[in-house]
């Protein structure tokens, strides 16, 4: 089986969120770079599944050389080879084109990546690709179980899950707890800096959305601490006007 | 210029996040189509005309496949000559859009929290970094697509009943290419995502036999409850309760946090509530920081307190 896992490198959850240049681009100074977490919970799977039915992983990121640290950490993590489509991941088209390309060279089994990248939020990638590719694409999969060419997952649906079955291939959208994430290794960190990472340039494709300027929510006014439940209900009822 | 509208409905009513979309698309200004797939509450379609819609239009299926939806959307689009799609956020809204976005050409935003710009091209306004920020987004395409979040805008009642047909769409059998084979239903009464008001509790409450309090207030309320990440990891609860970046992200008029402390994970999935109310013996807890009500206190003794004053209520 060949599994193609597609990881989003993005800043680290506890990362203080500022931008810069008149606030049209991110400011990364001093933030620490991370797989997605649900992309982390994708690669993890996709280790599983290595263990418990064999099969070649390939991981995959769309960005530009500062994203390579991040995809050794999937190689260390347990994936066997890596490519990185060298290019800016414009936007949520431009980076399933992407991959939709890589994806139709490498005749994979399965494309996994995470339900939403955590910087943009989007949810569309996978469905993209999938529909780029002609095959279903399946999100948010808490459980994904390979027998034979058939998957048995589970799926998050409004006010509950759904139990269900695909044929291969197929691209899923990963969220918890379908796997617990992985910590390299040091023998995985070995392991990783002999690992093959491709760098392939992008097929020329437009982006359809363009970022313009970015905002901070507006800050709280502070908030009202309540000496007594009495007050606390007060407070909803007459102030918050919710009660 | 029209516009489809995509109807969520659950239990035999339509979701109020539909409605809300349907309002949106009435504002952007232009014809407004709802679309209701599958089974829909037959009795409430023609209400949709109070949001905005001027006409209903129903495909039957199953559409438990993602593709299925995004063929019957996109060709409903184009039988009606549609240039925009509305979706309402959830759990498949992206998903549909996506596909139905490379179907189309189109331009897609999700996570949109404001009506769209168009002094100048098309712009709209998107929560990112969940929730800790906004960006700015220009849709391009002459086709575009919004998911469109939660409380964006007030439910519009006071259009007259729309028109309700059945549409009929040509779905290749590739298309159903997903077997279901079972649901589970969430515990609790009330919907997690579409809840008005959502009571959580962390760590604080020191073992999952603790909770009957916790769903005593809830219910009081008329809430759904939640929890944090290490609760659902040690599973006191379900993961389908588990609020934050990496669970259910949740945007209510109030949301009751207890016992937790607050870390920015967790904030990331509640920063978008109307208004945050926590309880926390701990007075340094960094939630308070993010919150607009608080009290410091002992949850074993504020929270039976708190339902027994709003049961009085």
């Amino acid at each position: 089986m060949k599994i193609l896992v597609c990881i989003t490198h993005v800043p680290d959850t506890t990362s203080k969120i500022s931008f810069t240049e008149g606030d049209t681009k991110f400011d990364s100074t001093g933030v620490q770079y991370i797989i997605g977490p649900y992309d982390d919970y994708a690669i993890a799977r996709a280790v599983e599944l290595k263990e418990s039915n064999g099969a070649a992983i390939t991981v995959l990121n769309v960005g530009g050389v500062e994203t390579e640290p991040t995809i050794r950490k999937a190689l260390a993590i347990g994936a066997d080879e890596a490519i990185r489509v060298n290019a800016a991941p414009a936007d949520s088209l431009f980076v399933a084109q992407q991959i939709a390309h890589v994806a139709k060279d490498g005749s994979y089994d399965l494309i996994l990546m995470g339900r939403e990248s955590i910087d943009y939020n989007g949810g569309q990638v996978h469905a993209m690709v999938g529909e780029i590719l002609g095959i279903p694409s399946i999100s948010p999969v808490m459980k994904l179980e390979i027998e034979g060419s058939k998957a048995i997952m589970s799926r998050e649906i409004e006010g509950g899950k759904e139990f269900l079955e695909a044929e291969l291939p197929f691209v899923a959208g990963c969220q918890e707890p379908i796997a617990e994430w992985k910590i390299p290794n040091m023998r995985g960190i070995m392991t990783a800096r002999t690992k093959p990472l491709n760098v392939v340039e992008p097929v020329s494709e437009d982006a359809a959305v363009t970022y313009g300027t970015y905002e901070m929510p507006a800050p709280k006014s502070g908030v009202k601490m309540a000496s007594s439940v009495d007050e606390l209900v007060d407070l909803l009822k007459n102030d918050a006007k919710v009660l | 210029m029209s516009i489809v509208v995509v109807i969520d409905s659950a239990d035999g009513t339509i979701k109020k996040g539909s409605r809300e979309a349907v309002s949106y698309a009435t504002q952007m200004g232009g014809d407004v189509i709802a679309l209701a797939l599958g089974d829909a509450p037959e009795n409430e379609l023609a209400s949709l005309g109070k949001n905005g819609a001027s006409k209903v239009i129903t495909v039957a299926g199953e559409f438990h496949s993602i593709q299925e939806a995004a063929t019957a959307v996109a060709e409903v689009m184009n039988n009606v000559g549609a240039d925009t799609l509305v979706l309402a956020q959830s759990a498949k809204a992206s998903a549909i859009g996506g596909r139905v976005a490379v179907k189309q050409g189109a331009s897609m935003a999700s996570n949109v929290v404001a009506l769209p710009d168009t002094a100048n091209g098309f712009s709209v306004k998107t929560s990112i970094f969940s929730g800790k920020a906004f960006a700015n987004v220009s849709l391009s395409k002459e086709k575009k697509i919004l998911v469109v979040s939660k409380n964006v805008v007030d439910i519009k009642e006071d259009g007259g009943d729309a028109v309700v047909e059945a549409g009929s769409v040509n779905i290749p059998d590739a298309d159903k290419n997903i077997t279901v084979t079972g649901q589970e239903k969430a515990s609790g009464d009330v919907l997690l995502t579409d809840a008005d008001i959502v009571v959580s509790a962390g760590r604080g409450l020191k073992g999952p036999e603790n909770w009957g309090m916790i769903e005593d207030l809830a219910k009081a309320l008329g809430a759904a409850t939640g929890c944090s990440k290490p609760v659902s990891d040690m599973d006191w609860r379900p993961h389908s309760e588990h609020v934050g970046q990496t669970g259910i992200k949740v945007a209510p008029t109030l949301y009751i946090a207890i016992g937790i402390s607050g870390a920015i994970q967790h904030l990331a999935g509640v920063n978008s509530s109307k208004h945050i109310v926590v309880i926390n013996t701990d007075e340094e807890a960094l939630f308070f920081k993010a919150a607009d009500y608080g009290i410091v206190g002992d949850a074993f003794e504020i929270i039976p307190q708190l339902t027994e004053a709003i049961k009085a209520l």
